[in-house]
């Protein structure tokens, strides 16, 4: 598992696994089965970890919103009554924003931010595993509420006073902000380790401005992560000393400002929505340039457009409180600021539209879903500039416009960035191609299913319907075209053509994993270096460190420019370029060894936060195995020593020196 | 203790991993306490009928161990100092000696809040006092938490098994415990001198 | 800050060629005393309108000390200044935006 000698001729490598230990447990040393799965640092099993966890919450806060638009199909709707339908939405949301599409986008950039930049692993691989589990832990330990008593029912931005023990007397909202907390921590830590991992382990010669785009938003990303998350952690603590400890920041009888709550949670609430669509922007800039057959237009503009929404990010958060009395000037300044977000995203949009401008489109599924975002995601922007005006958001602040509006930025556009990476990298992760037929039938379903769902709620937003209220009426569902009893059961016939579309991809998996046909190396002639290694790729992702000399660097090795026709012409396959590869492969590879502390630590927080709830001494307990295992962990040297292994190898190269 | 493992080829940045980690961890903490400071901030005027802050605070003797804390940070980098200069018994004597001004600092702060308490300040007494013992609560467990790697390095370089860079790893905690320090310097301006 | 941007791919260890001596600590450490005493003393003694502006301005000083010399900073790598004040000025940016629509500042 930890070590890989390869031998030129012997094209397999051999694993050898640690014989003794060093530390307080002896070493998890098998390297098959669950255990590798469990105790494993590798950052491709937890980006796939990552990414069946997010697919699970997706199923999940899926079947939340079938049962709220099965409610509201029909007036007088009896599906859920209305203490249920608040738990309904609020995990929804919650489940949708901070188990799915966060977690999703995790998995992704851990599986491919080494691999676009040329790395052999991320920075801290244990650290890494810690991520993961604390956010499963965290995700179920927020459903655990479901079981025990009722969830969280103050919607996801969980407002005061709404949150106070008054309004809600069940353990839900404290499930919920432990649980956040939890996860928040994932966040954080995921943040430092991609960070330092793009800074510090780039491939040689790859320079900040030939990191591949999905890398550069990813960063922006975590840049945000790392700052957004502290602020949300201070809300959530201030919620949770009020609601088990008795303190008063959010109690009006004590003189306090129920803004406060509002102002913390939207400072780390904007940043969060770029947290969201930056990775699906990150997708499409790959997958564009790639079914174009050009180069992304304007490379560095895209990077910068990207920075420049994560810096102004921070700048607009109040946008969504100009209808609780902020004043006119704060008012006033917001309604700018977030004008001027627009810019960037627009950019953006422009930036796409001319790299497929005069290009050789090929429409496989990726590229549909890459189109559908362009479309989707600037309907959700149009309307998000409609509510930067303060005096329309006014009219348009909690009801079904913003509904509308939010899921066409995010299911348009992150949920469909995703599926447009799914269908790119499939062959990449697993070695086989998604069924591109079946492809066409998810996409078509999943649009149209999208635009019946949302696409009326802007009707019946701007008619005046509330969201979060649990029935409406026949007598105030108006006449003629624009009654609200017509467009509701629209948008509740098209969340079930959504799922169907849902569906399809989930078939589409399994019709695939049982396909035995295996895919060709290169299957869409790529540009980026991920590409530029086995599917999937070996544990070491690449036989050599590639040295990098441009943007798009595995094109380059393909390609070449005719300099008397000024065009491309290919010079070499990708089986060519691997076999050379394989040909030069280190002899001495090391790799992060396995370690048992990253499930043990992650497992030591949901008990302490349960012990808050309930009994301290539970916490007690909980807090006695996080200090155990930080101590086994601090212990363990991240690599086992080189007398751990068998076959000490004496005559490795150069590379075996660095590290220890 | 350092995940620091380089992979087959030097850092891109010629920087240590986890020297770079801690620095943003640093950064994003800054994000943290100034979600705290501001919350006391906004609410130190708000006593609804408990004591208000000048009536309780104890200048002379929080100066006193807000001094302990400073120095602490003294003893601190003359312990990485003597580290990078592999003078193994000097930097156990540093790092003891901040472990032991670093607990004289919580213990000055568990004496004045059971103080505060008695004359009138509870958690729950006014948004003064959730705030206030929020934000100071938060800062005397990050102590603490120092406190405890403190201890356990000393502990560690007994058996001298440390993975990782000895040097490096003090160098870490370091770094943790001087942000505490400088969180504390901006809390005693902020909260204990200027009035509200 | 003055830090040289030169070293790049070379050793990770070199801040111990840039550390202090522990003279020159010790005189950082008596500095950072004698300003949390001008501190104190401005609770006992009147210093009128300067009040307020002269404890924030001792406060930033003694911050930015202990960051450069004790942690370094200003002798490291500008990568680690661009991480830590990036944060900072961050979280004083937007914090006082926050407090500014609280109307805190004209209290
Ligand atoms: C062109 C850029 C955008 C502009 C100008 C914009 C503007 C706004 C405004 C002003 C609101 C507050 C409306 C209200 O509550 O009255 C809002 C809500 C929201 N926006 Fe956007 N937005 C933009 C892009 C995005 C993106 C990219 C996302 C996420 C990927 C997003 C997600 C949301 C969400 C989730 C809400 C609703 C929050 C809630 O009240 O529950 N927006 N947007
Ligand atoms: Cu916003």
């Amino acid at each position: 598992m930890a070590i890989i000698e390869r031998e030129t001729e012997v094209m397999v490598p051999v694993t050898v696994t640690p014989t003794s230990t060093y530390g307080v447990l002896k070493r998890p040393v098998s390297a098959t089965g669950w255990r590798a799965w469990v105790f494993t640092v590798d950052h491709k099993k937890l980006g796939l970890m990552y990414g069946a966890t997010a697919m699970f919450f997706f199923i999940v806060g899926g079947v939340e919103a079938l049962l709220i638009r099965l409610q509201l199909a029909a007036p007088n709707g009896k599906v859920l009554n209305a203490d249920l339908y608040n738990q309904m939405f609020t995990m929804h949301a919650t489940t949708m924003v901070f188990l799915f599409v966060m977690p999703m986008a995790a998995g992704l950039a851990n599986y491919f931010i080494p691999l676009q930049i040329g790395a052999r692993d991320v920075a801290f691989p244990r650290i890494n595993a810690l991520g993961f589990w604390l956010l499963l832990f965290g995700g179920i330990f927020i459903n655990l509420s479901w079981f025990l008593g009722g969830a969280a029912d103050g919607g996801w931005f969980m407002y005061a006073p709404n949150s106070g023990p008054v309004f809600s007397p069940t353990n839900g909202i404290d499930f919920w902000a432990f649980g956040l907390q939890i996860a928040g921590i994932a966040s954080l830590t995921g943040a430092i380790n991609l960070i330092v991992t793009v800074l510090n382990m780039r491939a040689p010669g790859m320079t900040l401005m030939k990191m591949p785009i999905f890398t550069w938003m990813m960063t922006v990303v975590q840049f945000l992560l790392l700052f957004a998350v502290p602020v949300i952690t201070v809300a959530l603590f201030l919620l949770s000393f009020q609601r088990n400890f008795g303190a008063r920041f959010f109690d009006v009888a004590a003189g306090a400002d129920p803004l406060l709550w509002q102002h913390l949670f939207w400072i780390f609430g904007h940043p969060e929505v770029y947290i969201l669509v930056l990775p699906a922007f990150g997708i499409v800039s790959e997958v564009l340039p790639v079914f174009s057959r050009k180069p992304l237009f304007g490379y560095p503009f895209v990077v910068f457009s990207g920075a420049a929404i994560g810096f102004v990010g921070w700048g607009v958060w109040a946008h969504h409180m100009f209808a609780s009395g902020l004043g006119p000037v704060s008012v006033a300044v917001f309604s700018l600021t977030t004008m001027a977000i627009a810019v960037p995203t627009g950019v953006k949009i422009i930036n796409w539209t001319l790299t497929m401008w005069g290009g050789k489109l090929y429409f496989s599924t990726a590229m549909k879903f890459s189109i559908g975002l362009i479309v989707l995601f600037t309907v959700g922007g149009l309307s998000g500039v409609t509510h930067s005006v303060a005096p329309s958001d006014t009219q348009q602040t909690d009801t079904y416009y913003i509904v509308a509006h939010f899921h066409y930025v995010l299911f348009g556009g992150a949920v469909l960035g995703f599926f447009s990476g799914f269908y790119y990298w499939w062959p990449k992760m697993f070695g086989k191609m998604l069924n591109e037929k079946l492809g066409g039938w998810n996409f078509w379903l999943m649009v149209i299913g999208m635009n019946l769902t949302f696409g009326p709620m802007h009707i019946l937003g701007l008619q005046g319907q509330p969201r979060r209220m649990y029935q409406w009426t026949e007598a105030r569902a108006g006449e003629g075209f624009f009654n609200l009893a017509f467009w509701n059961l629209i948008a509740s016939i098209g969340s079930f053509v959504l799922a169907v579309g849902i569906l399809l991809f989930l078939i589409n998996v399994v019709i695939t994993a049982r396909n035995p046909t295996k895919s060709p190396l290169d299957p869409w002639n790529s540009r980026s270096l991920e590409w530029m290694t086995s599917n999937p790729p070996k544990e070491h992702n690449f036989d050599v460190i590639p040295t990098v000399h441009h943007l798009d660097e595995f094109f380059h090795r393909k390609y070449e420019e005719d300099s008397a026709t000024h065009t491309m012409r290919q010079i070499a396959t990708a089986e060519e370029i691997m076999a050379e590869q394989e040909r030069n492969a280190d002899k001495h590879i090391h790799m992060p060894s396995p370690s048992y502390w990253p499930i043990v630590l992650a497992g030591a927080v949901p008990i302490i936060t349960f012990g808050m709830i309930f009994s301290h001494l539970i916490a007690v307990i909980g807090g006695v195995i996080l200090l155990f295992a930080a101590f086994g962990w601090a212990l363990e040297p991240s690599t086992a020593p080189e007398s751990d292994f068998e076959n000490n190898s004496s005559q490795g190269t150069a590379l075996d020196k660095v590290g220890h | 203790m350092t995940d620091a493992v380089v992979h087959g080829h030097e850092s891109s940045t010629g920087i240590s991993n986890v020297k770079l980690g801690m620095w943003a961890f640093l950064g994003s903490e800054c994000l943290l306490f100034g979600g705290l400071i501001s919350t006391y901030m906004l609410y130190r005027g708000r006593v609804t009928g408990g004591p208000r802050p000048a009536q309780i605070f104890d200048i002379p003797f929080t100066s006193v161990s807000s001094f302990v804390l400073l120095m602490s940070s003294l003893t601190m980098v003359l312990a990485v100092s003597a580290a990078h200069k592999n003078e193994d018994r000097k930097t156990n004597l540093w790092l003891t000696v901040t472990a032991l001004l670093g607990a004289t600092f919580v213990g000055g702060q568990v004496y004045e809040f059971t103080a505060f308490y008695n004359e009138g300040l509870g958690f729950s007494t006014s948004l003064f006092g959730s705030s206030f013992y929020t934000l100071t609560g938060f800062h005397g467990v990050h102590v603490t938490v120092g406190i405890i790697m403190l201890m356990a390095l000393v502990g560690i370089f007994k058996r001298s098994e440390v993975p990782g860079k000895k040097a490096e790893v003090v160098e870490m905690i370091g770094l943790y415990w001087h942000f505490v320090d400088i969180i504390w310097i901006i809390i005693f301006t902020l909260v204990y001198l200027i009035p509200v | 800050m003055t830090t040289d941007t030169t070293h790049t791919a070379t050793s990770a260890e070199h801040s111990e060629n840039h550390g202090m001596s522990t003279a020159g600590y010790i005189r950082i450490a008596a500095i950072l005393a004698a300003i949390t005493a001008l501190e104190v003393s401005t609770v006992y003694i009147d210093f009128g309108p300067f009040f307020l502006p002269a404890l924030l301005i001792m406060m930033a000083v003694k911050f930015v000390m202990v960051v450069s010399y004790f942690m370094h900073l200003k002798f490291d790598n500008k990568i680690f200044s661009l991480m830590f004040y990036a944060g900072l000025i961050l979280a004083v940016g937007v914090y006082a935006a926050f407090l500014a629509t609280f109307k805190f500042f004209i209290q």
